[in-house]
């Protein structure tokens, strides 16, 4: 009933190519966004917007990087922080060293020099696959951090190797409330979606599943799996980059390799699994499941009036269990569960 | 689909135990109890929150009682980005935080200003802000790590007859923004003063640290300065003692200095020596503790045996550093009634807490007496060298030390007015 297609005609190549076929669920993301842009940052209080929201979607922007190599290319990594820690001393450096450069171009270099040390670390992937190339990709984690740490230029020989994000200013606008920020990390986050979402429909995409599904069928079809799998590293590098540095600039406000560790890279992996490997919708909502659930657990067991302790070890447990609930219940994630529901509510209330 | 009701509703049940107590003096404390380094973290803030509630059983800071939050931050600087966001409006707005983490700290360190709430940072990073015209709203109040690198060279220097020339010093330290603060001070003194610094990492956490001290071994150093933090403490002292090297020789940071870091290392702990900036030992403010509170169930750590321990004491410490700023702001802006952020930020740049003091709330000598400015925000920059006698720490430097103050004072201008620079904040002091 709410997804009744009766009447919607499509009658050329491009109505039938869009991104979202049926006119409801056209409606209802173009309210959202229409929602998200103008309504949030003049309703939301600065903690919702600062503490919740923005690191909501720049965990987004993050795991859709993941969900690119890992969901769509089928190449296991375990060094997602480590990309991201790349994104933001890169951006931090371009902004000290270069004057006058632009905070966006920053970022958009960030971003560059993170995908060219994923294609470098992207390398292994041409001879092992699976777990070994977990365990290969454990190693730019290890690597980038170790560079971080031990290499002062990078932090320009700042005595404790941890430094302040530069403001963001773009043409002499400064984003330094949490409004602002908000809207800049909203925009930069939907711009690439969008861009990932036609990317994974495109033929670029089209090998990149076809090579997650059996690399040598793919070569036999003439898909060439060094320059797909690379590829790959590289546009999902960019997303971490990009992350990694709105993380540093617009979240945190710190530039520190401490920031960027294993956890982070493990955390961002549980949000792709929870919200749906292979599925960009599913980036988001595993980001606001693993953002969101702790808070609101923590809240709740305050509310309860539980001593601190024992509320971040009920936080830990609970947050367990609904893991392991999620992996044997439903593991395509949160994402295939909306897929289901919609399928349900468009034969609702007649279901045959 | 989880977004919406999630928000609805914490933000209701934030609402609902947010009621308004206009007559309080709120603190937010982002604590951590749980994680890696829960053990600093819990005796830390049950010294402060025993302090708080001791002040509140006597009826407050002139009759204004002081309420506080924690919230679980494990360490973490995302985490504690998230709950400094969510305590600074609670109960009318925090006039306090205290984070007790580097990260966190810097995390934080640009929103504070906006916000008008003063940061304390007890003896941790970063050292410039010790300079108040650079940072008015931060205090690393009693000493930071840059006086305490300080400090450790003039013990080591009277230890050997005043000078340190041709004598060899290894620094082992926590491979972090932690271990690596100290560098510039113990560089600059080791060219001023003529003995050879040999830096020697390690890589966190920490765990194993054979090759270490093999290279330690092979050098042959006059000392040892142990710059750790949680379990490399321990693993430090037990693979000296496997490697026959004496503790006496090791002198740890004030975060290699508590019951937790020598307990598990048994009998190879005896001797070792550790900085300080509590006399160890037993005082009445701990005797009060002990009566008023945990007699009667309403202390804060679980085990009664921590009360007076290093972290345990530290907090009580920061509590009533706390508590003597609430009071210095009472006395200038008004008595019996609760001070905003931005006086309760002069009220720290103010402290004058003397010997006389500290015998009015029944910790004298527990700390050095602190006096601060806005020049400096440390207020102090004294510490006293403590030593594990196998089952508890004695203080072996009868005096207070304090290193050389020109010198870190020069670095602290150099580098807080780098900042200045790269922030544009034009340094000066507040009103």
């Amino acid at each position: 009933m709410f997804y009744r297609e009766a009447g919607q005609f499509r009658t050329t190549y491009e109505a039938d190519g869009q991104i979202l076929p049926i006119r409801q669920d056209r409606i209802v993301l173009l309210a959202t966004l229409a929602i998200a842009v103008v309504a949030v940052p003049f309703i939301a209080s600065p903690y919702l917007l600062s503490a919740i929201l923005i690191p909501f979607l720049i965990f987004s922007l993050a795991a859709l990087g993941l969900n690119i190599l890992t969901g769509y290319a089928g190449q296991l990594s375990l060094g997602t922080a480590a990309f991201m820690a790349v994104g933001a001393f890169a951006s931090w450096n371009f902004v000290a060293r270069i004057p006058g450069m632009p905070m966006l171009l920053a970022f958009v270099l960030g971003g560059l020099c993170a995908a060219l040390v994923g294609i470098a670390f992207g390398l292994p992937s041409l001879r092992i696959r699976g777990f070994y190339l977990a365990a290969a990709t454990l190693a730019t984690q290890f690597f980038v951090i170790w560079c971080l740490t031990k290499i002062s230029w990078l932090t320009n020989y700042s005595p404790s190797g941890v430094i302040t994000a530069q403001r963001i200013e773009i043409m002499g606008y400064a984003f330094d409330t949490p409004q602002r920020k908000y809207v800049l990390v909203l925009l930069v986050v939907a711009l690439l979606a969008l861009l990932a979402k036609n990317l994974v429909r495109s033929n670029v995409g089209r090998s990149w599943m076809a090579v997650r599904d059996m690399d040598m069928a793919a070569e036999v079809i003439g898909i060439r799996p060094m320059r797909t799998k690379l590829l790959a590293f590289a546009v999902s590098s960019f997303y971490c980059g990009v992350a990694g540095a709105l993380y540093a600039f617009a979240y945190l406000g710190t530039v520190e390799p401490e920031a960027y560790s294993l956890d982070l890279s493990f955390r961002i992996l549980f949000m792709i699994i929870i919200g749906g490997v292979g599925s960009i919708l599913g980036s988001f909502l595993g980001a606001a499941f693993i953002v969101l659930l702790p808070v609101f657990l923590n809240i709740a067991a305050h509310g309860l009036a539980l001593p601190t302790s024992v509320a971040s070890n009920l936080e830990l447990m609970v947050f367990g269990a609904l893991i392991i609930f999620f992996l044997i219940v439903e593991p395509h994630g949160l994402a295939r569960l909306w897929q289901i529901g919609k399928e349900k509510l468009r034969l609702w209330p007649f279901p045959h | 689909m989880k977004l919406l009701p999630s928000i609805v509703l914490g933000t209701l049940l934030a609402g609902a135990i947010a009621p308004a107590f206009a007559q309080e003096q709120f603190v937010a404390l982002p604590s951590y109890r749980v994680g890696p380094y829960a053990s600093g973290g819990s005796g830390f803030y049950g010294g402060i929150i025993d302090y708080f509630a001791l002040v509140n059983a006597a009826g407050g800071v002139n009759g204004v009682k002081i309420a506080w939050q924690e919230c679980e931050t494990e360490y973490n600087p995302s985490r504690g980005v998230e709950c400094y966001e969510r305590l600074k409006t609670q109960q009318g707005g925090a006039t306090l935080v205290e984070p007790l983490s580097t990260s966190i700290a810097y995390g934080i360190l640009d929103r504070i200003p906006q916000d008008k709430i003063p940061m304390t940072m007890l003896g941790y990073g970063r050292s410039d802000a010790a300079n108040g015209k650079v940072f008015p709203y931060v205090f690393p109040l009693i000493s930071s790590y840059w006086s305490q690198a300080a400090a450790m060279v003039k013990y080591l220097a009277d230890k050997n007859g005043g000078s340190l020339k041709g004598k060899k010093i290894v620094h082992l330290y926590h491979d972090s923004a932690f271990g690596k603060e100290p560098l510039p001070v113990l560089e600059a003194l080791a060219k001023q003063q003529g003995f050879e610094l040999v830096k020697v990492p390690v890589a966190p956490p920490g765990s194993e640290q054979q090759a270490q001290w093999l290279q330690i071994r092979q050098a042959r150093p006059d000392h040892v300065i142990l710059w750790g933090w949680g379990v490399m403490n321990s693993v430090a002292i037990k693979t000296a003692q496997r490697n026959g090297f004496p503790r006496e020789k090791i002198l740890g940071v004030w975060w290699a200095g508590s019951e937790e870091d020598t307990v598990p290392s048994g009998d190879a702990a005896k001797g070792y020596t550790a900085m300080s900036f509590n006399t160890p030992g037993n005082y009445p403010v701990l005797d009060e503790i002990r009566t008023k509170l945990y007699k009667t169930g309403k202390g804060n750590l679980a085990d009664q045996a921590r009360i007076g321990s290093v972290y345990h004491m530290r907090g009580v410490t920061a509590g009533i550093l706390f508590v003597e700023a609430m009071r210095t702001a009472q006395e200038k802006f008004g008595k019996g009634k609760p001070v905003t952020g931005e006086q309760m930020r002069w009220g720290l740049e103010h402290l004058n807490i003397d010997l006389a003091r500290q015998k009015a709330v029944g910790a004298a000598n527990m700390f050095p007496t602190v006096k601060t400015s806005c020049e400096d925000h440390e207020g102090s920059g004294a510490v006293k060298v403590q030593q594990w006698d196998g089952k508890k720490w004695v203080a072996i430097t009868p005096n207070w030390i304090v290193g050389d103050r020109a010198l870190v004072k020069k670095l602290i201008d150099e580098s807080s007015n780098k900042y200045a620079a790269e922030k544009n904040i034009k340094p000066a002091c507040m009103p």
